[in-house]
This record gives structure tokens, sequence and C-alpha cells, in this order.
């Protein structure tokens, strides 16, 4: 139980697969998964390496609870230095990888160096080797899961693989394991094609060892799993709308952004929205949704299974794609917002389309959409031209215009290559940088920080770049879990972010979903990792090793050359009041939030962790 | 007076007959309160978790938040995301 104590490290130079022991005082000080893996990362690489280069090392990491009975403990990362950012990148992955990893008696597999021709890692139990991968180069990441599978005859193999962007080198790619989850932000994917790594296979059936204390384990285990049931958001309202239920909450708010944030407040919500999936549609009165789904070991199962009218402009000629013709992953919220409303496209069937596409060739739905976005402001402003994009009319709200730069991403050929460059880039290129809505380059999720302000100070300060789940306010903000702060307050936004951004480094460190922390406290997720693991995991000590994981990636992010001045948000959110609606003429005001941000951080005012700080952490 | 009531989610087979997705077009006494609505339309209390007023937040004491005249009053259940 917890730790195998085995790491793998895969040289890709020299294509050799070397088990070594687990660390186990970096496991005591950092648990597990994204914790664990920055510490090695940090030991290992220097902070400014190319992200690209064969310096860089991509980790994938399970924690301490991944393969348990724990609920959601399913969960893996991977963790390298961003393509996108520049900044240390985490990405968190559901489905079954993480378990098969835990099955096969590893904690965690470091990748260095670069093959020099394509590989996959195949992995079952202790064997584990690089096989020749050129059959699988230049697939999509669904094609070549389908082949692994057909090649090793092996119904339960779980794949992580990347797609065709990915390859092609956009900044935004992601690694897919079974077929629709994914190591999905700040571009993981891109680095593992840097590295000429397809994907890993593996298998695993050594099962994971009884926990020191069984009888102790398995009533936190029971008793976490009935907070989960009984609660009215991870019992009911996730599995029966998914996370596309805040949709028409955010909307309402007056806190979702609309075309490239140029507006708060999309007309177009409610008809690409949770309660929409659910709703028959006129060609074959089928719901777009058909079923919820689970990762493995959850007991919310809030994921999305969808088809697309097969009337629909997208797949209607497509009749040799059958993978569009059938269900499969989507949509999520945070996808349907980057896609739809920050777009201006309020078709349902659209957007389920291009959500396919970014799992069967793994790119980032939130960057991909955000930068259509910019892109289309640019267009509209007549700095983007029909020649720029091959002809496509980059207009807000034009489905098919969605579809066609989809699809040019995909092939990695004209447009599809600027787009695959990210927001950041693209503005620069074009000459409007302040358009690019983000921050250290990454592009911002579905929330406005001007409706509402703690989550606008956790992007500023977001680790990765602007992210929502590095510390996720908008559950206390709008959800009122698990208490209700005003959302364009700014006081006791700098304690709220810190204790948000914390507690989930924790939770990514354990191996379990973040959505449990909608039912679950840390009062019900310490016991968990005290019966599992050895030593005493107290609520305190569990918040500790959050809070030196946080501070761990900040100053990662700080030798390699980030500063104060990078803790910040476009000029839009700062500058550009919201013109109408409920949070009609607010602004961002972060110059309120960070100072004392910094000063309860420990942290100096250029934003660097104090010497006492780093003492007390044991940094 | 007219007022609009918007129901979301589980709460959306709560809403009489009517042709819009989530709202209504609803007749109400003056002096009609938040928690009268909620009432009157079988909503149960602990389901009426994320309500709204034109947008803005009606946290506590809605028995006393007075609705006017072509307010607009939305409500969900415990939901989440992300």
């Amino acid at each position: 139980m917890s730790w195998t104590r085995k790491i793998l490290r895969v040289n890709l130079t020299e294509g050799t697969c070397t088990p070594e022991p687990l660390n186990m005082q970096w496991a005591n000080d950092y648990l597990g998964q994204r914790g664990l893996a920055t510490k090695y990362l940090v030991e290992e690489t220097d902070p400014k390496v190319h992200p690209l280069s064969p310096e860089n090392k991509l980790i994938m990491a399970t924690g301490p609870l991944t393969g348990t009975m724990v609920s959601t403990g399913g969960r893996y990362s991977v963790i390298t230095k961003g393509p996108l950012t520049g900044a240390i990148a985490c990405s968190n992955s559901g489905g079954f990888l993480g378990n098969e990893f835990k099955n096969a008696g590893w904690d965690m597999i470091i990748f260095e160096g670069r093959s020099p021709t394509p590989v996959y890692l195949y992995i079952e139990n202790d064997l584990a080797e690089l096989r020749p991968a050129e059959h699988l180069w230049g697939k999509s990441a669904w094609e070549a899961d389908d082949i692994l599978h057909a090649d090793h005859q092996d119904p339960n193999l779980r794949v992580a693989v990347i797609g065709r962007t990915s390859e092609n080198g956009c900044l935004f790619g992601c690694v897919i394991n079974d077929r629709h989850r994914a190591a999905g932000r700040s571009g993981v994917g891109t680095v593992m094609a840097s590295k000429h790594l397809k994907a890993v296979a593996v298998r695993g059936t050594l099962g994971v060892a009884a926990p020191h204390s069984s009888d102790e384990f398995f009533k936190a285990v029971a008793d976490g799993k009935e907070v989960l049931a009984e609660n009215p958001v991870t019992g009911q309202g996730l599995p029966t709308y998914g996370t596309q239920v805040l949709m028409n909450v955010i909307n309402g708010v007056g806190g979702l952004p609309a075309r490239n944030m140029r507006d708060v407040g999309f007309e177009g919500a409610e008809n690409i929205s949770g309660e929409a999936m659910h709703e028959p549609r006129a060609s074959d009165g089928k719901p777009n949704l058909v079923t919820n789904a689970a990762c493995f070991g959850c007991t919310i199962a809030c994921g999305r299974i969808s088809t697309i009218d097969k009337t629909h402009f997208s797949i209607r000629d497509k009749a040799d794609k059958p993978q569009y013709q059938g269900a499969s992953g989507g949509l999520e919220y945070e996808a349907a917002w980057s896609l739809g409303a920050d777009t201006g496209v309020d078709d349902l069937d659209a957007l389920t389309y291009v959500n396919f596409v970014c799992n069967e060739d793994g790119f980032d739905p939130i960057s991909f959409g955000c930068t259509v976005a910019a892109a289309m402001e640019l267009f509209e402003a007549g700095k983007i031209t029909l020649e720029d994009t091959g002809g496509i009319d980059l207009r807000f709200g034009n489905a098919e215009a969605l579809v066609a730069v989809t699809e040019a991403l995909v092939t990695g050929e004209g447009f599809g290559a600027v787009i695959g460059m990210g927001s950041k880039r693209l503005c620069e290129k074009y000459g409007d940088a302040d358009l690019s809505m983000s921050v250290k380059g990454l592009e911002f999720p579905a929330y406005d920080p001007r409706g509402i302000q703690g989550i606008g100070l956790n992007y500023a300060t977001s680790n990765r770049g602007a992210c929502h789940v590095r510390g996720y306010t908008i559950a206390s903000e709008i959800l009122g879990i698990p208490v209700k702060t005003e959302q364009t307050d700014t006081d006791g936004k700098p304690e709220l972010v810190k204790a948000f951004q914390d507690a989930t480094a924790l939770v990514d460190s354990a191996g379990i979903c973040l959505f449990t922390t909608f039912a679950w406290g840390m009062e019900n997720i310490a016991p968990q990792i005290d019966a599992a693991c050895e030593g005493d995991w107290s609520v305190e000590r569990c918040l500790e090793v959050g809070e030196r994981i946080w501070n761990l990636e900040r100053m990662y992010n700080n030798a390699a050359g980030f500063t104060a001045d990078d803790d910040k948000l476009p000029k839009r959110l700062l500058k550009e009041a919201i013109k109408s609606g409920p949070t009609k003429g607010q602004v961002n005001r972060l110059g309120e939030m960070l100072p004392k941000y910094y000063e309860i951080r420990g942290w100096t005012e250029s934003g660097e962790p104090t010497p006492e700080t780093v003492s007390r952490l044991g940094l | 007076m007219k007022m609009y009531l918007e129901l979301y989610a589980s709460l959306m087979h709560l809403l009489p007959p009517g042709k819009s997705r989530h709202q209504r077009e609803i007749s109400v006494n003056e002096g009609t309160t938040v928690q009268d609505v909620i009432e009157s339309y079988h909503i149960p209390p602990e389901m009426a978790h994320i309500v709204l007023v034109n947008g803005h937040f009606v946290c506590d004491e809605r028995d006393k938040h007075i609705l006017q005249e072509g307010d607009t009053l939305s409500i969900w259940p415990p939901v989440a995301g992300g």
C-alpha cells in the first residue's frame, strides 16, 4: 500500500530502463505525484533548461493512494518544464492508467534524454523496455492506442499517448490516456514528443500490498465514501450534470467571460450547458449525453460520454471516420466554455466534435479555444486576414470556422501551425500582445477575474500560469463550498487563495481527484493518507506538505527566471470594466490582494520565499 | 405583479409548462419574498442552494428579501464543477 518504493528511470538517449529505490525521505516531505515528482525535477534538472531539449526531464508519477480502494484513487500526473510557459508544468489525469502503473509496481517513471528514433515504453510488471514506434508516429492518439492494443492482444493494456499535434510542435499538446482522459495543460505532450516518446503502454497484475493497518484503512475509506455519497454535490449534482452544470451558474452570476474576455456574459450559454446536453435533439430524438462515467475507483462519476448529431455539418460527410459517429468523452465545462463562449459559438454539436478532436489528437481545449478566440478578435480588428487564415472566415460565433481551424491545427500546416503557438506568441506575432488572455503564457479557464476577485489572484500567482485547479476559489466565491464568500470582495481573498492552493497541492500529490474536495475537507483526507502510509499524517502535516510543495514550485519558477512581474493579469482584466450584467463596472483589483498574499506566504516584496520561510518548510 | 422565475439542473421539472428552457414569467403579489416563491413552487429548502435575484446572491434572510416588479429569481440545487 501507499508507495511501492520503486521508480523506473528511462534514458531515452541510451535506450535503457533502470529500476531505482524511491527516495523515502523525499516521499515523507512531498508525499507523491505532483509534490514528489517536482522534488525529483528540481534536484535533477537546471531550471533554465529549454523545455524541448533532451536536458529537460518528464516524469509520470502516482500518489500513495493511487491504486488503492480510496474513492477516486486512480490519478497520476505528468511533471516537467512546460514549453508553453517555461514554468513548472504539472498536469493531472484520471482514467485507469495511474492504477495500472501502481499495479505494475511503480511509483514513478522518469524519462530523460531523447531517443534517436520514435519509441514507446512497454511495461508489464517488472518488465520495462523501449520498443520501436515508427509505425505509431504520425498516427492520432486514438489510432496509436488501437494499434498498441491490437499488437499486444491485451484489452486490459492501459496507454498514455501523444497525438499528431504534439509531434507537429503545437505547444499545448496533451498526454491522452484511456482515449479521453488527459494530462491536459501546459504542453506536457509536446515535451513527450520532443523526446520521440510516442506512448507508454502498461499492464500491471501485481496488485497493491495491504496497508500496515487494514482495519483502520478500510474504516477511513468507508467513511470517506459515505461522505461523498451523502453530499448533494458529489452524490447527485456531479453524476447527473457533470461539470457542465456550471455554464448557467457562472453566466448567471456575471462571471462567464465571452469572446476573448472582451465581454462578460454569453447569450448562448444555455445552448451549450449541462442541461442542454440532456435534451432530445430534433434529428433523432436522442440527447447529446449518452451516460456519465467514472474513472478508476471513483464513486462520484462526473464524466460525460456524448454523441454528435449525425446530421451535423461537422461529421455528416465523414463516413470514413467512424470515430466521430459513436459515443466518446466530453463535453466538460472548461472545454465547453473555451471552445464555445470564448469563441462566441453556441453550437453544441460543433463543440462536441471539436472536443472529440482534442482528445483524438491530444491538445488542450482550454489553450486551443482561447487562442482561437484571440485570433478571432485580431481577425475582426483586421490584424489577421483571410490570407493569413488560408480563407477561414474567423469571426466570433462562426462554428464552421472553429471546426476548420481545429482540423488545420491537427495537420500542423498553414494557420494551424500559428494557432499551435498559443495565444501569447500569436498575439505578439500580429502586433497586439495585450489581447492574449493568459498568465505566464497559459490561457485562462472559464471564470472572469473581474466578476470574481479571488480567482484572479489565484490565476496571477498560480505556478503553472492561469489555472483554476491550482486554487479553485470558485468553490467558495460562487458555490458556497465550504463557506460562501462575496465574489466581488478582495478582503480575505489572499488567505482564501493560499488555503486553496496549499490544500490542492496536497490533494494532487496523494493520488486522488480534486473533485472530492467539494465534499471532503482535509479532516476527511488526512485519515485516509494516515491509514495507508507509514508515519503520522495529521491534518496539520498534510497542510504543511501542501505549502512546502507550493513553495518548491515557486522556487523552481524563480530560478527559471520568473519574478513578481510575472504575477500579473492582462490589462483588459485590470482596466476594462465589465459592460453589463450583475457585475457591471467591475475590474480585477489585483493590487489590493497581491501584497497581502506575499506577506502571508512568507515571501519578500519581490515574490521570493524569505530565508525564514525556506527554513520553516525545510526547503 | 410580473416577475421571472428561473430553475436549473434538477429543479427544472418544477417549472410550470412553457417554452423557455429555464425561465417562466410568473405573477406574484406585492410584498412577495424569495422564500415565498421557493415554497409556492415546492422547492425543497436544501435544494435552493444558489439563489440569485437579478444575478446577485441572496444567501441569508430569504424570507425578508421582497421581490420587485420585473425581478428575475434564479435557483440552483447544490452543484459544482471545474
